[in-house]
């Protein structure tokens, strides 16, 4: 892997624990809101990290997520509706040392801004984005989002919504994003290990996280959040692991045409060989996107873990070369020269 | 034998023809060459949004008109001594703006029918009485252009494309300016095609011998040097000032200057002229949209960086909500807005000064933002950087304020010395700042400043956003006296630039019957009829505004020392309603939106209705 920019604690030094993370602010999600455990898991991850604090920005949109930054411990950002990802590229910019961290939910990040999503995907800022997807509008009280089942009922769509949803994944491969994952709120031991894949990942990382909204969306994702149903309703991708699920690891899925379906690997007439082995290094996101298909399918689990994680030159990167190169061609800028730069004349 | 020359005082040339004729290439060559020879220039480029429009149809002419002088002027010209019209079209939509008996230059080999036709021409002008009052030179500018490379190797479409270069040895020859300047750039220009170097100036040379033999062209003409201030001197557009004024403040300053934009007529130029300083560290970003633009210049100066954007009318529309993040965050950014013709996309090649008002309040809440204007192409390079300075000391968004007319418009520029620009101190908070809470809203008594902790500095975490700040704290806050409190900080905090800025300068009479007060790209146009009546010895004075918001703090006692205020702008009296409510005075307004700068006689004759009435009182 190639080494992060980002600045490394030195060794010998304190190391950071979950409190120093924590805020003075009093966290004010409702009850029961996913977003708690998402903090937690993020708190309890950053000392994991090695990097010290004060390289740390968090930097959000609006809607219920987008309060984050403000519980956590770091230099923080709330920013306007839609708009976290160009904030995020500009401070990035600015400075490649810092470890930044997008927070944005499904209503920021793919219908008012949904333009800088395809953006920060493509130019692949070292920047990791966390999408906490309720399928819902939470801090305006409940009308549907991109992300709603098609018909649900909500204050502005009584009668059903009419618009298909987004496929967060789908979107984020199909715009070039060379880091793509997926967890659960409380799935805590899934969910840390997918932040600190996140972080290692040199290039934008994107994590999609299903994330219960108890108000305006109870149990959206109950089949795949609650522990009597997630083994039948998810599958864990692992690199090079075949895709196998269920409480008693019977099923797996197989790739049939270009349709996959789920097997029964105690029919007697499927084995393990007959799946697909997951290879989330892959350049071709073929098969990416073929996982990130299932969730829209019915009847199958849906894939948690790392879809995709290519590693391909970041933005900052490219431009800090630009940036040498011309001055190793011209030489460091001269002002002087410069403002006298072309035909000039003196009177005097 | 020479041909006779005459001394002129100074002259007028407008070139026209299809977009893709070359008018605005000769213009600037002739300007450089004028420039360079020690002449004051002005110019005016005047050119259709489309970018190669049906050949030969009205919509499609391309002007560039050039002012030069052996005195001080401040305008391209209201009427011209010379139009080169390449084709029918040029000659319908220009003729009005060529001085009785003015030389018109026609490429008669474009009169033939079909062209007149798109013209809207039943008969051939050039052959009618409609233009007997002008010197008419028809000259086939094509044939003998065709003749002249005739042995190069070029294709026939290549030959006609170098015909615009014929056309510009003419204008040379006319007025007695070395070809030297322009061939220098002709081999510049195409060093990695070098095919047409040659042809290109087999082509100048060409109209400049045609004028000296053929009979047509008796007189030529001279126009001496201009006095100028000691100093070393370039010709400079606005928008490339705009480019070294931002470059400038970032050297000066320490900061990196990151630019973000979205292409957009006419601010376009300035994201180009900046990505080629490279080497002076500037990053430019291309973004998806007007927002992320803007968005990137936030960020950027949350991370301790000089973040500027820039664009236009419509594309400030969209940045607003983010600009008032930054307001409320207190960060600084610059953002430029090159003005053109609104409402909506308008007229995209055309000025306008009609974005006055939407800087002021094109805002939700109560939203102060420094506004800063140049006046001049060369005022851009001071204005913008003064911008910069104002953002970094006072942590806000400032708006600069330019426009398609001195953006595109070039002049002599004294260049300035490097120990003549003000400081700009980032006053960064450090590690010492540090104290058990960092206070992010905790301002410089003076100033009324935040402090600028950039992310990467230990013991300064903190959190800021859109959300109404808690006084000191920067903690979210919902308490009414609070946000009172803080609304009134942030007016008064912008209400204080006005200690910043120099006394204003009142040009002419210091005191009398009319004050033309102005801001922006009108500047030549006022300055020019200032003049006239002060050399007449009438009691006019005029004040140009650079700094909008806040208003100077001795523009009140100006204003009480004149009889009338009269406002010229090119738009319907946006900054009139500014002064009338401001200062409660009964301001006069001078308007026009026609896309089109003032003509001095525009000022003369509202002046002179100001006068008459004054007589009368």
């Amino acid at each position: 892997m190639k080494r992060k920019r980002t600045s490394r604690i030195p060794v010998g030094a304190p190391t950071l624990t979950r409190n120093d993370f924590k805020s003075d602010q009093d966290v004010r999600w409702c009850p029961k809101c996913g977003d708690y455990s998402i903090l937690a898991q993020t708190q309890r991850t950053l000392p994991e990290l090695g990097i010290p604090k004060e390289n740390i920005v968090f930097i959000s949109g609006i809607g219920c997520s987008s309060r984050f930054p403000y519980y956590m411990n770091t230099y923080g950002f709330h920013t306007i509706h839609g708009r976290a990802p160009t904030i995020a590229s500009g401070v990035k910019m600015a400075n490649p040392d810092l470890s930044v961290w997008v927070i944005t939910g499904d209503g920021d990040a793919l219908s008012i801004g949904g333009n800088h999503f395809i953006h920060l995907m493509r130019r692949n800022f070292d920047i990791n984005m966390l999408l906490f997807n309720n399928r819902i509008y939470g801090l305006t009280k409940g009308q549907y989002s991109p992300t709603s089942e098609q018909g649900e009922s909500t204050p502005s769509t009584p009668l059903g919504s009419l618009d298909s949803p987004f496929n967060p994944i789908s979107l984020a491969l199909a715009s070039g994003a060379t880091f793509v994952a997926r967890s659960v709120d409380i799935h805590s031991d899934h969910l840390r290990p997918m932040l600190k894949a996140a972080f290692e990942h040199k290039g934008t990382s994107f994590i999609e996280i299903y994330q219960n909204c108890h108000i305006f969306n109870d149990d959206t994702f109950e089949l795949q959040r609650e522990k009597e149903h997630k083994t039948d309703h998810t599958v864990l991708l692992e690199h090079g692991e075949p895709l196998v699920f269920g409480a008693e690891h019977d099923k797996g899925i197989r790739l049939n045409g270009f349709q996959p379906e789920v097997v029964d690997l105690t029919d007697g007439e499927h084995t393990i060989d007959d799946l697909i082995v997951h290879d989330q290094h892959a350049e071709d996101t073929t098969l990416a996107n073929f996982l990130a298909g299932m969730s829209d399918t019915p009847d199958m689990p849906h894939p948690m873990g790392i879809f995709r994680s290519v590693q391909h030159p970041c933005y900052e990167d490219l431009m800090t070369n630009q940036i040498r190169t011309a001055t190793e061609r011209t030489g460091e800028g001269d002002l002087k020269a410069l403002l006298h730069d072309g035909e000039t004349w003196t009177v005097s | 034998m020479r041909k006779p020359v005459e001394q002129i005082e100074a002259a007028t040339i407008l070139f026209a023809g299809d977009s893709g004729d070359g008018s605005q290439s000769i213009g600037t060559q002739m300007t450089e060459t004028t420039a360079l020879i020690g002449n004051d220039v002005a110019t005016l480029p005047d050119y259709p949004a489309e970018i190669r429009a049906p050949a030969g149809s009205l919509a499609g002419v391309s002007g560039f008109q050039l002012h030069f002088s052996s005195e001080q002027i401040h305008t391209p010209g209201d009427l011209c001594d010379v139009l080169v019209v390449m084709n029918p079209a040029a000659l319908k939509v220009h003729l009005h703006k060529l001085k009785p008996n003015g030389i018109l230059i026609a490429n008669s080999d474009n009169f033939a029918r079909r062209n007149l036709r798109l013209a809207g021409y039943e008969e051939d002008p050039l052959e009618s009485d409609d233009l007997t009052k002008y010197q008419v030179f028809r000259v086939d500018l094509t044939r003998l252009t065709r003749k002249t490379l005739e042995t190069t190797q070029l294709s026939m479409g290549e030959i006609d494309r170098c015909k615009n270069f014929f056309a510009l040895g003419m204008i040379l020859w006319l007025y007695n300016r070395p070809m030297e300047y322009t061939m220098k750039w002709i081999k510049a220009k195409f060093a990695r095609k070098p095919q047409y170097i040659e042809p290109n100036i087999l082509a100048l040379r060409a109209g400049n011998t045609y004028c000296d033999m053929t009979e047509q062209f008796a007189v030529s003409y001279d126009v001496k040097p201009a006095p100028f201030e000691p100093g070393t001197y370039r010709n400079i557009e606005g928008n490339m000032a705009t480019v070294l004024g931002l470059v400038a403040a970032s050297h000066q300053s320490g900061l990196p200057l990151i630019y973000g934009s979205y292409p957009i007529t006419p601010a376009s130029d300035i994201l180009h002229g900046l990505a080629k300083y490279r080497n002076f560290g500037v990053i430019t970003m291309q973004m998806e949209d007007e927002i992320a633009a803007v968005g990137v210049a936030i960020g950027a100066a949350f991370s301790g960086a000089l973040g500027v954007t820039g664009s236009s009318g419509p594309g400030l529309a969209l940045k607003a909500e983010a600009i008032n993040l930054a307001m409320i965050a207190e960060l600084p950014i610059v953002v430029c807005n090159i003005q053109r013709a609104g409402p909506s996309t308008g007229m995209p090649t055309k000025t306008e000064q009609s974005d006055l008002l939407q800087m002021f309040y094109g805002r939700n809440g109560e939203s102060p933002i420094p506004i800063v204007a140049s006046s001049r192409p060369f005022d851009c390079f001071e204005a913008v950087y003064e911008a910069c300075r104002i953002a970094v000391k006072y942590r806000t968004p400032v708006i600069f304020l330019s426009d398609l007319y001195i953006g595109m418009g070039a002049e002599p520029w004294k260049i300035p010395e490097l120990s003549e620009l003000p400081e700009i101190k980032p006053d960064f908070s450090t590690r010492a700042d540090a104290s058990a809470e960092f206070e992010p809203y905790l301002r410089d008594p003076e100033t009324l400043a935040r402090p600028w902790a950039k992310p990467g500095t230990l013991g300064l975490e903190h959190r800021i956003g859109g959300l109404e700040k808690s006084d000191v704290t920067g903690h979210v806050s919902y308490d009414p006296d609070n946000h009172q409190k803080m609304v009134e900080i942030r007016a008064e905090k912008v209400a204080r630039i006005a200690n910043d800025i120099p006394p204003t300068e009142v040009f002419g009479a210091q005191e009398g019957d009319v004050l033309l007060l102005g801001w922006g790209g009108t500047f030549g146009a006022i300055r020019t009829a200032a003049e006239n009546y002060v050399d007449e010895g009438l009691p006019i004075g005029h004040v140009h505004l650079r700094h909008l918001n806040p208003f100077p703090n001795d523009l009140a006692d100006i204003l009480k020392r004149f009889k009338k205020i009269l406002i010229p702008e090119l738009n319907s009296g946006q900054l009139l309603q500014l002064i009338r409510a401001t200062y409660l005075i009964d301001a006069i307004g001078l308007n026009k939106v026609q896309g089109q700068p003032f003509h001095v006689f525009e000022l003369h004759a509202k002046i002179d209705e100001i006068l008459k009435e004054i007589e009368h009182f």
